[in-house]
């Protein structure tokens, strides 16, 4: 451990104890520290914690077939605003899929995007080191390094990453984009460094699917851990051991 | 015969550009700062090292989360943007008088932060469905 991550755990755990002091109860069975937790607002100057694993949980018996809201936010969240001239080519940070049990004749609609893999394959394969994993699970493409060689496109399972293949302007200042590199879903990184949830769910919620939860995976008091004890839960391509972020519920 | 025709061709070469110098030769940048004195550190120590104090926060804050600076003032790209964006166009680039141009042309120095960065201030996104 260098003098400096020492030094940060050190800083954290002394914020932890202030925070613990701060537990107050709210309601009964509920306090302020349980709630802080559900997406605390990281202080400026502070990395991201490993003790956080951010994921989501798709409940896709209330994903509705033909129902794009998460697509449409993710779109105006991130700025994906250009006409690709061969659809192949357009952005894949999350699109609507429906799949069909072929024995049962049983449907099903779901949101498909970047999984945020615990092993990720992407990382494993960037020649570059562009493609990464933050502390917090987050897998992100480092845009600066990358070289767009698009061998983590072809790593991914999940299709889940697109390439840049024209000029772009038109970007949200908070999420840059551009010609020549790979980009997948960021779990809108921005608005979780916010505190805030990422746009698809943000969405989804507000139009009351509630088909999509965010939250931290190693807190045992967040909802998405609670929801994900109390209910079958799976992970697409689970024979991988990729342990992914995302995790579905009724498929 | 042939060596004596290169050294004069040489000297020549040498003279002309010792005469485009005293000319002044390529204009010097002119640099407008829209809001000045707010800058998280002088003019000189930016202009020599505002590359380096870019760089280092690109990596702290994509590579390790870290937003902001817990004292001081961090080196945001955006918050360069919005000081230094021209009152006219709205933004740092786009032309040779831009903040940015002005003297990238003229040291001859490529700029891509604006391949991907947003280069306007207070811009809003829209998207649609890809």
């Amino acid at each position: 451990m260098s003098h400096n991550k020492r030094r940060s755990f050190l800083v954290a755990s002394a914020a932890g104890l202030g925070t613990v002091a701060l537990g107050v109860a709210v309601a009964p069975g509920i306090r302020l520290i349980e709630v802080s937790h559900a997406n605390p607002v990281r202080p400026a100057g502070q990395p991201a914690s490993s003790a956080v694993r951010w994921g989501m949980l798709v409940d896709t018996t209330r994903c509705a077939t033909g129902c794009d809201d998460c697509v449409k936010a993710c779109a105006a969240e991130n700025g994906i605003n250009e006409t690709v001239a061969d659809k192949r080519q357009g952005a894949q940070w999350i699109r609507k899929i429906d799949i069909k049990e072929a024995k049962t004749g049983r449907q099903h609609s779901l949101p498909m995007m970047c999984q945020h893999c615990a092993n990720p394959p992407c990382v494993d394969v960037c020649p570059t080191g562009a493609s990464m994993k933050r502390a917090d699970g987050i897998v992100l493409v480092d845009r600066h390094v990358c070289i767009g060689c698009r061998y983590c496109m072809m790593a991914c399972p999940y299709k889940a990453r697109s390439f840049v293949h024209q000029p772009l302007s038109g970007q949200n200042p908070e999420v840059p984009r551009g010609l020549g590199c790979v980009e997948s879903c960021t779990l809108c990184v921005h608005r979780v460094d916010k505190g805030q949830q990422p746009a698809c769910v943000e969405s989804c919620t507000t139009a009351g699917h509630n088909a999509l939860l965010f939250g931290d995976l190693n807190d045992p008091n967040s909802e998405i851990s609670r929801r994900a004890a109390a209910a079958a839960t799976s992970q697409i391509r689970a024979d991988l051991k990729l342990n992914t972020g995302v995790r579905y519920q009724g498929i | 015969m042939l060596r004596t025709l290169l050294h004069l061709i040489a000297a020549a070469a040498l003279a002309a550009a010792s005469l485009a110098a005293q000319a002044g030769g390529v204009p010097k940048p002119v640099v407008k700062i829209e809001n000045p004195g707010k800058c998280i550190a002088p003019a000189d120590e930016m202009r020599r090292n505002h590359m380096e104090m870019l760089k280092h926060q690109r990596d702290l804050t994509l590579r390790e989360g870290v937003r902001g600076a817990a004292a001081g003032k961090a080196a945001s790209l955006n918050g360069c943007i919005e000081c230094h964006a021209s009152k006219q166009t709205g933004s740092v680039t786009g032309g040779k008088e831009s903040f940015c141009e002005s003297c990238h042309s003229y040291a001859a120095v490529k700029l891509d932060c604006w391949d991907c960065h947003q280069p306007k201030a207070g811009y809003k996104a829209t998207g649609a469905k890809p």
